[in-house]
């Protein structure tokens, strides 16, 4: 039986451990920017089973390695078995009953995240019908955006700080809308139309990839979505969508 | 030319050479028959290339098998004459020839499972290391983009279909019987069949390269309706997975039936050990999920070949649908691919920690837990398909669940670790090895249950870095312990334990040099299944490509010590692990019919540290002692001397 001592070092060394991983999770950049309200709720979340994570994968790592410091057979152990323990009931309920409250908790947690980032927000909310084809994306601004006539677009322009409603169709195969900036896709179904709603809040450019194979293109089936101040997109809006090299 | 015509009569490869033929001119024949018949308004030309391949991907392996040799004895009885009984002439292995005929030994079959499987992983790992070179850089550079979609497609197709799925039926088919001290698997001639199959379904999805429109381009998940247009190498897939999906059903049948009634006297269910747990549980799986695969890609065969339009939008198809019935099967098969793992891993550890499985009842138990759960799961890969979107909250609680009887067996594992007396080798590391690497994966999977976090990842590098911690860091380094770990039974010799460490040091480390950054890749957006990428990936891609090449490397230390060792290691003894189940009480390799005299089993499979205890006796059990599971039983004929 390993001592008291060595058993409370090595507690204190996973400690440390997990100190430092959980750190690391801060510290790495994990995430493309944060561009939309959902992105922030998204990594938050992340953070969140990163924190819930490490100390299980620290627990298992230090068992393992605690064991094979104390318990490797030494010269003269050959031929000898371990003490013949069975199993210990107490113990068997506490790491079914733990890890079940933990993963009931954070799946919980994950249908709130869910829930705030699907919600129509109190605000202004536009409506963007979003085509998928082999090998592009094109854009409709319907005239509820407009004002006018509807026009459609390669150039994917979003108003800062506005709710924005995706109505996503595909003309051939399946694709998928990503755009990881938002940390938001959903798949371009042929056949029905599918959602999602997005709040940009960050002013920039951030990549549109197709995240679904739909061909020997689907490498390059990429697009941008430029998020400008309300007042140029209004001035976007009224040239009917001419092409705008600059962004900001 | 007599013995020619004598080597094409009697069953063997040369008649199956000419069954494929056979085969080929009958799908001649009868779309000839079928277009000539139907007339000009319908065919412009009354032989098409395209109608003859698909018809000959169906009808050459059933004809190539007849020819084998696989229906005779089936044959022969419909056909009311006298059949040859089995008098197990053909039993045991004489020369390497006899792996290439019908052979109804199972340890002959478990052998021919195993090396095919391993070919397979050769020739997965091989694309692999292809698709590396190619995502080196960004920019096409190595192949074209067709050809890459091909790659990602056969590598997926053969390393599950072709090596992790019959690798894990080969070690049990090997084992099992073994194990549970019977003489045979329970239906001999359909275990040689259920072998057979699974060089054509190889070889078939391997030959769709040399297809018109090259291999099958849309990956294992064959999503319609971009497989509805594929070129004509998405038979070849369609129609392997058939292949391979039928022999997973018949040993799965093979394998219920002979744990059910095929058990040594005394040998209860709860005296079994955890590796027949494993494939009872696996075989359930196998048997209920399996239909729905082969449906789904019988659904895009017709679709494909006949115009069906089960998955035409415009004509009243369903393109979710698909996706339904696929993962159906699809998300059970990850279990398929992982519990027979789960019962190497404790073999492993009971025998190398010299102490008894901690928890033995929950790990049965948690086996048919997962089995339950894993039905309940399968929509978790369809959160940013479009599917309704309620269906989320189930499948996402059911997935974080699942989680717990995984958890249970980790736990337990490393429970059995403590105290005992660890004997770190070979098959011990890797046990070791899968404990850390799947832990990751299981953890990833728990995240990307969580909704919000799985619509950000869902497609990404991400799932190919959660993917192959389970299946390489889960399924492959329990194969890994499980060959070592059996090696000296299986072949009679002993692999060389330096060159055993250094493949497993290599392995792990390139494995998560490989692998570890593809999460990083996938959060920052990129996504997979591309054979070009934004230039900001490309550190990382490169990083990722050189360790690859290395881990690549590392299979070959592997493929040069059981080479060698097979050839001229050391003769192993009957029982060097001192292991107590049965499959240690026999010579190495065991018999042709594996005992000499029927074992009685007297008590629990892991009793390391009872003192005098054994698991089975090769005598009739002493009658009042066999009450109690663990009760010392101390006649004469006991297999195991009881350590001090």
């Amino acid at each position: 039986m390993p001592s008291r001592r060595s058993i409370a070092a090595t507690g204190v060394a996973a400690l440390i451990a997990t100190a430092i991983g959980i750190a690391l999770s801060y510290a790495i950049h994990w995430f493309p920017v944060q561009a939309s309200t959902q992105a922030k709720n998204t990594d938050t979340l992340y953070h969140v089973l990163a924190i819930a994570s490490i100390p299980i994968f620290v627990l298992v790592v230090t068992v393992i390695l605690f064991s094979v410091w104390h318990f490797r057979m030494k010269p003269g152990q050959e031929l000898q078995d371990g003490p013949p323990i069975h199993g210990n009931t107490r113990l068997e309920v506490l790491w079914t009953a733990f890890p079940a409250a933990l993963l009931l908790g954070l799946v919980s947690y994950s249908f709130v995240v869910l829930h705030d980032n699907e919600r129509k927000p109190a605000g202004k909310e536009i409506v963007v019908e979003v085509t998928g084809q082999q090998f592009a994306w094109t854009y409709q601004y319907p005239p509820s955006v407009t004002g006018g006539a509807p026009f459609s677009s390669t150039q994917l322009y979003l108003p800062n700080n506005e709710s924005v409603d995706f109505a996503i169709r595909s003309k051939d195969v399946i694709h998928a809308f990503w755009i990881p900036a938002f940390r938001l896709q959903i798949d371009a179904v042929p056949g029905i139309t599918t959602h999602y709603r997005a709040t940009p809040d960050r002013i920039g450019s951030y990549p549109v990839v197709c995240n679904l194979l739909c061909g020997v293109g689907h490498s390059t089936m990429r697009s941008t979505v430029h998020v400008v101040a309300p007042a140029r997109f209004e001035a976007w809006v009224r040239s009917g969508g001419a092409s705008q090299s600059s962004t900001g | 030319m007599r013995t020619t015509l004598a080597k094409l009569r009697a069953p063997g490869l040369y008649r199956a050479g000419l069954g494929f033929a056979i085969g080929i001119a009958f799908a001649t024949a009868i779309t000839w028959v079928v277009r000539s018949s139907t007339g000009h308004a319908t065919f412009h030309h009354y032989l098409s290339g395209d109608a003859i391949l698909t018809v000959s991907l169906i009808a050459s392996p059933i004809f190539f098998l007849v020819g084998l040799g696989g229906f005779d004895y089936w044959l022969y009885w419909a056909a009311g004459r006298p059949t040859r009984p089995e008098d197990h002439s053909s039993h045991g292995a004489h020369s390497w020839k006899d792996y290439f005929r019908i052979n109804t030994d199972h340890k002959v079959i478990g052998i021919q499972y195993t090396v095919t499987a391993f070919f397979f992983l050769l020739v997965g790992g091989l694309l692999a290391m292809l698709m590396r070179a190619q995502l080196a850089q960004p920019g096409a550079q190595f192949v074209d983009a067709n050809t890459y979609n091909g790659l990602f497609s056969v590598h997926a197709s053969l390393l599950i279909f072709l090596f992790v799925i019959p690798v894990f039926a080969g070690l049990a088919n090997y084992v099992l019987p073994l194990m549970i001290g019977a003489p045979d698997m329970a239906f001999p001639r359909l275990n040689a069949l259920s072998y057979w199959l699974l060089p054509l379904a190889g070889l078939m999805m391997l030959s769709s390269f040399l297809a018109p429109g090259g291999a099958f381009a849309d990956g294992w998940t064959a999503y319609t309706p971009l497989s509805i247009d594929a070129p004509i190498g998405q038979d070849f897939f369609s129609i392997g997975v058939q292949l391979a999906g039928a022999s997973s059903i018949m040993t799965a049948l093979n394998f219920l039936v002979t744990i059910i009634t095929m058990r040594a006297p005394g040998m209860s269910f709860f005296r079994m050990p955890l590796l027949v747990w494993a494939n009872f549980a696996t075989s359930l799986l196998v048997v209920i999920a399996t239909p729905f695969i082969a449906a789904s890609q019988f659904f895009v065969l017709l679709d494909h070949a006949l115009g069906f339009n089960f998955f035409n939008a415009g004509k009243g198809g369903d393109v979710l649908m698909y996706q339904h019935v696929f993962w159906f099967y699809s998300h059970p098969a990850v279990y398929i691919m992982m519990l027979p793992g789960f019962g190497i891993i404790s073999e492993v550890i009971a025998v190398k920690a010299r102490k008894p499985i901690f928890g033995y009842r929950m790990m049965a138990f948690s086996l048919l837990a997962i089995v339950a759960l894993g039905f309940t799961v399968w929509a978790h890969h369809m959160f940013t398909s479009g599917m309704a979107s309620w269906i989320r909250i189930p499948m996402a609680i059911t997935t974080a669940i699942i989680a717990v009887p995984t958890g249970i067996k980790i736990f337990s594992w490393l429970a059995t670790l403590w105290r005992g007396i660890l004997h770190l080798d070979t098959p011990m590391l890797f046990a070791l090895g899968f404990l850390t690497t799947f832990t990751l994966g299981g953890i990833s999977g728990v995240m990307l249950a969580m909704v919000p976090f799985d619509i950000h990842v869902s497609a990404s590098y991400f799932i190919v870095a959660h993917i192959h911690y389970v299946l390489f860091g889960g399924s492959l380094m329990t194969i890994f312990a499980g060959v070592y770990y059996w090696f000296p039974k299986m072949t009679g010799r002993t692999f060389d334990e330096r060159l055993g460490k250094w493949h497993f040091w290599t392995t792990f480390v390139f494995f998560n040099l490989t692998f570890a950054p593809m999460h990083i890749l996938g959060l920052e957006g990129m996504p997979r299944r591309v054979a070009t990428y934004a230039s900001k990936f490309a550190d990382l891609n490169l990083f990722i490509s050189i360790a690859s090449f290395a881990l690549g490397l590392s299979t070959l230390i592997f493929v040069y010590n059981i080479v060698t060792s097979w050839r001229g290691g050391p003769r192993a003894a009957a029982n060097p692990w001192r292991g107590l189940t049965l499959e240690w009480q026999v010579s190495s390799p065991p018999p042709i019919f594996n005992f000499d005299r029927v074992p009685t089993v007297v008590g629990g499979p892991y009793e390391y540290g009872v003192p005098g205890a054994v698991h089975g006796i090769f005598a009739p059990a002493p009658v009042p002692a066999t009450v109690g599971g663990g009760a010392p039983v101390t006649t004469g004929g006991g297999v195991h001397a009881p350590s001090e």
